[in-house]
């Protein structure tokens, strides 16, 4: 036989080995595969919704913007003086100008039904000068239909309203009708007068002429954005740079879109590396699987060695099988994934749930370049898992593995910690690195790090953990053989348990982090929460000075604090923050807002701000700093007074006094109040006094809530928006313990010539099963020792890394003890359970015939 | 009336609703079920008064300035070569609400329409402005001859010549206007009835034979240009009497010093449901013609390609005068003048330079390829 025909044959023979070896554990195979598709299902789910979310996000902005160049916009709701237009219009480089008033407006229900302000009712509505607007953004021009017969009413309409197909199909209404649209605290009636065919059709939009809009809806003076037709973009950039007023940024449709990125951004960024995560424990358990088949199958390879068989050979076959087992579970990932997405998408919405985007209709879009992607990660996670056990099944002597089929490992060597060691430590320094553009990549880099490094150590710290049982002199025989199996064979521990450590880890910490964060922001809300009673005027209503007076005035109450809060953007490419004022100063000792930094020297003539937490991180404001707030104009300037902590506004928030406030914006009119009674004041008896004090016209728009109320529902936000982390770290869990079951079960088996050698040597069948109890169960606790503290290591990245970069909040910790009690309780017993179930089929074996397998 | 249709060509996105309107309503009827407009009615026995009436009069609907003319390339390659050329500004008051205290309340609207006949070209090159009146961006001044529309201008100056200057993407225009007439009053002193109801009717007036000098820009190339033009000016609350679907409009500056306006209203058979007139001879002496003594006929038909709409673009203009009756043949300076607005909602008509015996002008012919109304 010559040698090339040697190998031929080898290779024949190799191919019925791994043929014959899905053949005889299909299940494991598919198993295996599943692990792949859970991790790629999850990844491949959030990336679609979150993809669709924000594509509709941005279809939104474009088609309210209409397309245009470039455009002037309001830093805040307030918007800008109207006199900006003509300069506008004037700078070099501008061809057109188109005057925006910019609504929010609502389409009441008509008198005959029942009240209800549903979200469908919602939509944008521009105030436009339609000749400026047909030059510059044609698609928001509307199409008038009349009918025959129908006076032919002028362009310039006051009541005339058109609407896009969404916002006509919401209303309700037909054309030619009348509807009440609210918007400012204005209820006015208009005409429907035709539709906008230039909207995208699940786009809510309506226009109608800007001086009737400023008019009625109380927008005099003010515009909120310019739509610009550009001849030469640089030079009007630069051109318009010079002319804006303070309250008016430039602004494009990806500038736009970057905001509306940068919103929800952090939180999309923080779902993906936990899809990602699943994906990583998937190939954790990958190489549990190939690790032990491996092992198992290690006398056949040596023999197809023997047969000819290069080193290679066997890496590439079984490479070829984790290939295999890649394939089939990113497909079925990725199909997962798009029914899964579709699934997420009509029970949560597009933001899963965090509120981050309302309104927003989407449907799915396959993504055909991220699919490749997680084809590829999907694909990587298996052959990454199948390489290393085939590497170190090639490495093995013929000889000695024809022999041997236990651990590679003799018993007596030690186990190298230093792989683990510089990876924990690589880790570590990793933490220290600044975020890239806004997004802690750093830090998640660290915790792929700190998660090698502690699967790396599991060895180690199995003989760690069991070098002190080994000392104890146990007379039993189960219990003895099982502690001397686990600790003599702790790379095959290791292979059992890197999956459920990683997943446990990744558990505790995000379990030690959401309940961190959830504390933090209960007690925060129990401390801004601490007046009696809060009162809010609701659909754009509001506390006019006199009410103000009055409801402050009453008798058993001590005192209100009022505020106004608008959105402001302070940069073009950062979503807007909310700007708050608020009557009762936050320095003052009557204040609920809770400074954690204040600045004690108060020496400036300017006016106090105090800026939130995020603020201070996102925009480097320090207690001392002079800020400029895009308040009027001119750059209102105010000196940072100090920096509260907020858990609401992810975008940042700054607190003004509400007399700067009104001397800034000559706006009086409050939205909302705090009241903090006389002690002993009944609340109930307040509430019907306070409403009874209030104008009639605002008695039925005004709402009332107590504290409790206002905590649950803050609570019942944060659980909504964590609940998707809920599940992927459930998922995460269940595929980590089946990751346990299939290696307990696969060493079993392996085993199945040790149990019929202690049959042989008198050991019975009942003490065999025990020892593969205690085994499963010493795994198990080695495993929750592992996962549990390099979780609270990773809990620890999480809170003060990754938050504070991703969201810019920051917490103390609190560590979950009753969760990590029962993982650990779970994980022990998962694991004595499923050895137990599995030694109970290996046992069935007639001992004879498991001898007979040792020749 | 003629300029109407011209300025409805070109902006009838807003004057469709605006001078239709007008048209189509009774006067004090109210068709938007809004507001009622207060719109002053052109009654006889008006005094035109200087230089106040070369303002604006924002009480009307609808007003125009109209300059056409033949220009004269003075320099360069092509010196000497002729080619036509119309500016109008339109001013019109839209239904609002007067209560209404927001700057940009549509109390009047400015358009603007430049157009080149280059027989070079074979087509029409044209361009246009147009805003609502505020913020400095469009004003039209009620003492004198003042108008800003975005770059554009039209204004009278001290020394009593007329200045225009207009910019499009395919042509730019700077143009002096010197009265070399005075002013030539239409109608009966001025008021010019459009229809068998006397409040179907416009004041109006025409300055004709404007001496013509300035540039003329296109690529990038300004070149000095002299002529001849036509101005009308004209505002009315009521042009277009019930039924009519379109006009044919001439307005003739003769080599000898005199000048003649025509006009018919069409019905939609092409029956004439008015016509009128005037000429002023170079001594100064105005004959007006009655709905009787104007007659117009086709010589030659031109289908355009574009719209397959069939214009009488060369007519005989028979007019009764002094001397007894008397024709000119109007025949275009090329036949394609047709103004296609319909891609923008406006539409279509001819507008074009023509000459006649012993003379030039321009032609208007609306209502051809659909009825004005659209």
């Amino acid at each position: 036989m010559s040698l090339v025909g040697g190998v031929s044959s080898a290779r024949l023979a190799l191919r019925w080995l791994l043929v014959g070896e899905f053949r005889a554990h299909p299940t494991r195979f598919l198993a295996t595969a599943i692990a792949i598709a859970v991790g790629v299902a999850l990844g491949f789910a959030v990336h679609l919704v979150n993809g669709t979310a924000l594509a509709s996000f941005g279809e939104a902005i474009r088609s309210v913007n209409g397309s245009a160049d470039l455009m002037v916009r309001a830093s805040s709701p307030l918007g800008f003086d109207e006199a900006v237009y003509p300069k506008v219009m004037a700078a070099d480089g501008v061809k057109d100008v188109s005057p925006v008033v910019v609504l929010d407006a609502q389409i009441l229900p008509p008198a005959s039904e029942p009240s209800e302000s549903g979200p469908g009712r919602r939509f944008s509505l521009l105030g436009l000068d339609v000749i400026r607007a047909a030059n510059v953004t044609p698609s928001l021009v509307g199409t008038r239909s009349g009918g025959v017969g129908e006076g032919r009413g002028t362009l310039f309409e006051g009541r005339d309203l058109f609407l896009s197909r969404a916002a006509l199909g919401a209303s309700g209404a037909s054309i030619g009708e009348t509807v009440w649209i609210e918007a400012n605290g204005q209820a006015v009636d208009l005409r429907v007068a035709g539709i906008l065919p230039g909207v995208a059709d699940d786009q809510a939009i309506g226009t109608m002429d800007i001086a009737s809009a400023q008019w009625r809806f109380d927008q005099l003076g003010t515009l909120d954005r310019l739509d610009l037709k550009l001849a030469d973009e640089a030079v009007a950039r630069d051109a318009l740079e010079a002319l804006l007023p303070a309250n008016a940024i430039l602004d494009s449709s990806e500038t736009q879109t970057t905001r509306g990125d940068a919103l929800s951004r952090a939180y999309r960024v923080n779902l993906d590396m936990l899809a990602l995560v699943a994906l990583l424990t998937g190939g954790f358990l990958v190489y549990s699987a190939q690790s032990l088949s491996v092992t198992r199958r290690l006398r056949s390879f040596a023999l197809l060695r023997t047969l000819g068989l290069e080193r290679e050979g066997i890496v590439a076959s079984i490479a070829l099988e984790g290939l295999a087992i890649g394939v089939l579970g990113t497909v079925l990932g990725l199909l997962m994934g798009y029914g899964l997405a579709i699934a997420a998408l009509n029970l949560l919405g597009g933001d899963l749930g965090a509120g981050y985007f309302s309104g927003t209709r989407e449907h799915i879009v396959f993504q055909p370049k991220a699919a490749f992607v997680f084809f590829l990660l999907g694909l990587a996670a298996a052959l990454v898992g199948s390489v290393f056990p085939a590497l170190s099944a090639s490495r093995a002597a013929p000889a000695a593995a024809l022999k041997n089929t236990g651990d590679v490992l003799d018993p007596r060597d030690g186990v190298r910690i230093w792989p683990a060691i510089l990876l924990l430590g690589a880790g570590i320094l990793t933490t220290f690195l600044p975020p890239v553009a806004d997004l802690p990549i750093f830090g998640y880099a660290a915790m792929a790090l700190l998660l090698a490094g502690g699967v790396a150590g599991v060895p180690f710290l199995a003989r760690a953990l069991l070098s002190g049982l080994l000392r104890l002199r146990i007379a039993r025989v189960s219990p003895m053989l099982a502690i001397r199996h686990v600790y003599g064979a702790p790379k095959e521990a290791a292979a059992a348990l890197c999956g459920i450590v990683a997943s446990t880890a990744l558990m505790i910490a995000m379990a030690t982090m959401v309940l961190s964060f959830r504390i933090a922001v209960d007690e925060w809300l129990g401390q801004t929460l601490a007046s009696d009673l809060y009162v809010r005027a609701e659909a754009g209503t509001a506390f006019e000075p006199v009410v103000q007076d009055r409801l402050a005035g009453l008798a058993g109450v001590a005192r209100i604090d009022f505020t106004k809060e608008v959105p402001m953007t302070i940069a073009p490419n950062r979503p807007a923050i909310g700007l708050i004022a608020r009557s009762i100063d936050p320095g003052s000792e009557a204040s609920s807002v809770q400074l954690i930094e204040e600045e004690t020297d108060t020496q400036s003539e300017l006016p106090p701000a105090w800026v939130s937490e995020p603020a201070a991180r996102l925009y480097g404001w320090a207690p001392g700093d002079v800020i400029n707030l895009p308040i009027g104009g001119e750059p209102a300037r105010f000196t940072v007074a100090g920096v509260w902590r907020d858990y609401s506004r992810q975008q940042g928030a700054v607190t003004i006094r509400s007399v700067d406030y009104t001397r800034l914006v000559g706006d009086e009119s409050r939205m909302a109040g705090a009241i903090t009674l006389e002690p002993g004041a009944d609340v109930e008896a307040a509430e019907a006094q306070l409403r009874t004090a209030l104008p009639p016209a605002l008695r039925t728009s005004v709402s009332f809530a107590r504290p409790g109320d206002l905590r649950d529902y803050a609570l019942a936000l944060f659980d909504r928006s964590f609940a998707v982390t809920y599940v992927l770290e459930a998922v995460a869990i269940l595929v980590g313990l089946a990751g346990v079951a299939a290696t307990m079960s696969a060493q079993t088996i392996a085993r199945v010539r040790e149990f019929g050698m202690l049959r042989h040597l008198g050991v019975a069948k009942r003490e065999i099963m025990e020892m593969l109890g205690i085994e499963g169960a010493l795994l198990g606790t080695v495993g929750a020792i592992a996962g549990i503290a390099l979780g609270l290591v990773l809990s620890q990245v999480l809170i003060h890394v990754i938050n504070p970069q991703s969201f810019n909040w920051t917490m103390g910790t609190h560590v979950p003890i009753t969760t990590i009690l029962a993982v650990a309780l779970a994980l022990i017993l998962a694991a004595a359970v499923t050895a137990v179930v599995s030694a109970r089929r290996a046992t069935h074996m007639n001992a004879v015939l498991a001898v007979r397998e040792d020749w | 009336m003629t300029n109407a249709v011209t300025t409805l060509a070109i902006f009838a996105i807003t004057i469709m609703a605006l001078s239709f309107a007008g048209a189509q309503s009774v006067p004090g009827e109210d068709h938007t079920g809004g507001m009622a407009e207060d719109y002053a009615v052109a009654r006889p026995g008006v005094e035109l008064s200087f230089p106040r009436d070369h303002g604006a009069h924002p009480e009307f609907r609808t007003e125009w300035w109209y300059v056409t003319g033949w220009l004269s390339i003075a320099e360069g390659p092509r010196a000497n070569e002729e080619i036509g050329f119309q500016v109008t500004f339109f001013r019109t008051r839209p239904r609002s609400d007067p209560a209404n205290p927001s700057r940009f309340t549509p109390n009047q609207i400015l358009l603007a329409h430049a157009a080149l006949s280059d027989p070079a070209v074979g087509r029409l090159l044209h361009g246009e402005a147009s805003a609502r009146e505020g913020f400095g961006i469009a004003e039209a001044s009620t003492d004198d001859a003042d108008i800003v529309l975005r770059d554009w201008t039209f204004e009278r100056r001290d020394d009593g010549t007329f200045t225009t200057n207009v910019e499009t993407p395919d042509f730019s225009l700077t143009l002096a206007f010197d009265p070399t007439q005075g002013v030539f009053a239409q109608g009966k002193n001025g008021y010019s009835q459009k229809g068998p109801d006397t409040e179907d009717a416009s004041i109006y007036y025409s300055l004709p034979h404007l001496g013509v000098s300035g540039t003329l820009g296109r690529d990038g190339v300004e070149t000095r240009v002299t002529g001849k033009a036509w101005l009308d000016r004209e505002w009315s609350s009521n042009f277009l009497t019930p039924g009519a679907v379109g006009w044919d409009w001439t307005g003739l500056n003769f080599d000898d010093g005199g000048a003649l306006v025509a006009f018919r209203i069409r019905g939609a058979n092409g029956e004439t449901v008015w016509a009128g007139g005037s000429y002023r001879d170079p001594g100064g002496e105005i004959t007006r013609f009655e709905p009787d003594h104007v007659s117009f006929e086709t010589v030659r038909s031109w289908t355009s390609p574009h719209t397959d709409a069939v214009y009488p673009v060369e007519q005989v203009l028979t007019v009764d005068l002094p001397s007894g009756k008397a024709s000119f043949p109007l025949k275009p300076m090329f036949e394609d003048q047709e103004l296609d607005g319909r891609r923008s909602g406006m539409p279509v008509y001819w507008e074009g330079a023509v000459e006649t015996t012993g003379g030039r002008g321009y032609l208007e012919l609306t209502g051809y390829a659909d009825d004005l109304e659209m």
